[in-house]
């Protein structure tokens, strides 16, 4: 699709000479967390292995192929086509990392990434994904709930959102440069209160077993199974607790379309398409039929007691 | 030709059709279509194939109907007149959204027809679509020699000029499908518009010239 246009390579898109001199450092960070397995979560970003546990909220479902997770995503800072963040994500520098937590938390600062996960213990979660797009995957994330996170930093009484904030780094991320930005940056996300500390709700940290793909949204980002994909927002570096619900970025861009909330309904249709199906990424040869949209993405039982009383149509 | 002997001759006619570059245009113009629909049958397009097959063939459809277009204006503005040939653009054109939409059909949609339906009536950029595709249909009908001479050339022009509302149908349906801008659908939307204006300058040149001549003969 990109062939008609003249070559766009910028020099600020090639990796930058200080990253490729310190290219050892990460051959080294992914050999010594070969040997020593529980370290892995303290050392730079590359595939490394996870210790982590299993859990009863994983489907049984087969995953989709990591090839199609890690190629077929969107990630606007790194460009708007899907095949964009596997493209140009690799530049980016996850190490070191530091999470801003302030807002109405007990324990306000700049949280190192690996800090603020240290004592948190790992569990793979096998979760649906529906993209608002209509399309779907089954991943298999490593992470930890967020409600351990949120515990540690002590929501006040008074805070009812979370609000979430994504890096904003154009000498890396190729999609905050230039003429065509889709959406204001930062990228900001945000859950009520409850929504953030459900079990189901997780900071993923890893992908198949391994440390998060930057493309993914590494080093951390949420993931909110029974919500449309965009909610769950990557390579978080702010995290605050409010008291009003905080803004979001698509309900910024298009308020028509993209609510608060976004959960994912098969009766509430996206202004421009149906919700009330969607195509299952990697079983979707040529000849493959879609297949139902599920409430909540099929995690009602877990979550529909969150929304109960609230119009789903009115608050899409 | 001359390379063939008279015996010969009916073969390489099969093979070239009387018009040689016309054939090449319909067997160059069919490979995009032909090896992405291969693509998908060995699993090569990717994670979402048939949303990627669906894709490359509409901007495929797109692509034509730009080239179709800009054959007039081409000649006009002092180019290369290749207006023998505009009909084969005309009609991969028209082939390819035929193809775009039998994908959305069969494969995206299965042949639920309701669903279908109900998209067409509900969801605008289908139904732009569609409506792209419905003035093609007549288009694609009277291109033959045939019904050039059975509707006239007046009439026939006129019936063609649906084309304009077709291919301006066509990438408004493109602009109403995505969820944000980017250069590659600035760029269709600026070649479309580009070329309609043309057109539209050119026409008011020639309304202004035809009535400014009587004024002055008037005035002489």
């Amino acid at each position: 699709m990109r062939r008609l246009v003249p070559s766009d390579i910028r020099p600020s898109e090639i990796t930058p000479h200080g990253v490729y001199l310190r290219r050892r450092e990460f051959v080294a960070g992914a050999v010594s967390a070969g040997l020593i397995g529980t370290m892995a979560p303290l050392l730079p970003a590359g595939a490394a292995p996870l210790q982590f546990g299993k859990s009863a909220f994983s489907t049984t479902e087969p995953p989709t192929p990591r090839k199609d997770v890690t190629s077929y995503n969107n990630f606007y800072e790194f460009g708007a086509d899907k095949s964009d963040p596997a493209d140009y994500a690799h530049a980016l520098t996850t190490r070191p990392w530091t999470v801003k937590v302030d807002g109405l938390a007990g324990k306000p600062g700049d949280y190192d990434v690996d800090e603020l996960i240290r004592n948190a213990a790992l569990e793979e979660r096998i979760y649906r994904l529906r993209c608002v797009e209509g399309w779907s995957m089954v991943i298999p994330w490593v992470g930890v709930p967020l409600a351990d996170i949120l515990k540690r930093i002590e929501p006040q009484g008074s805070a009812k959102y979370v609000a979430f904030e994504t890096l904003v780094r154009p000498a890396e991320m190729p999609g905050q440069r230039g003429l065509f930005q889709p959406l204001p940056w930062p990228y900001v996300e945000g859950l009520r209160l409850d929504e953030a500390m459900h079990p189901l709700t997780i900071l993923a940290v890893g992908l198949y077993g391994e440390t998060l793909p930057n493309q993914n949204g590494a080093p951390i980002r949420l993931v909110v199974p029974w919500k449309y994909g965009f909610k769950s927002i990557k390579s978080i570096v702010r995290i605050s607790l409010t008291e009003k619900q905080p803004p979001t970025s698509w309900n910024i861009q298009n308020p028509r379309e993209y609510g608060f909330y976004s959960n994912v309904n098969p009766n509430v249709d996206h202004p421009r398409w149906s919700q009330a199906t969607e195509r299952r990424i990697g079983e979707s040869g040529l000849f493959v039929k879609r297949r139902e949209t599920l409430m909540f993405n099929g995690y009602g039982e877990q979550v529909a007691s969150l929304y109960a009383g609230l119009d789903l149509k009115a608050n899409y | 030709m001359t390379a063939f002997s008279p015996s010969s001759a009916p073969f390489a006619r099969l093979l070239l059709g009387v018009d040689p570059v016309r054939r090449a245009i319909y067997i160059v113009g069919l490979v995009p279509a032909i090896w992405t629909f291969y693509l998908g049958l060995v699993d090569a397009l990717g994670a979402d194939p048939q949303k990627t097959l669906e894709r490359t063939l509409g901007l495929w459809a797109l692509r034509f109907l730009i080239v179709g277009l800009a054959i007039s204006p081409l000649r006009q503005l002092g180019g290369p007149n290749l207006i023998r040939w505009r009909r084969a653009v005309g009609l991969l054109a028209f082939y390819y959204a035929a193809m775009h939409l039998s994908v959305y059909v069969l494969l995206d949609q299965g042949l639920a027809w309701a669903a279908i339906w109900a998209d067409i009536v509900k969801r605008p950029f289908i139904t732009v679509g569609m409506l792209a595709f419905t003035l093609l249909v007549p288009l694609a009908v009277t291109s033959s020699n045939a019904m050039i001479r059975r509707l006239g050339g007046t009439a026939w022009n006129r019936l063609h000029r649906l084309v304009y509302i077709a291919a301006a149908a066509a990438v408004l349906h493109f602009v109403m499908l995505v969820k944000s801008w980017t250069f590659e659908l600035a760029l269709y939307v600026a070649l479309i518009a580009g070329l309609l204006l043309v057109r539209l300058v050119m026409a008011l040149r020639r309304r202004w010239r035809t009535a400014a001549r009587p004024t002055r003969a008037g005035v002489l």
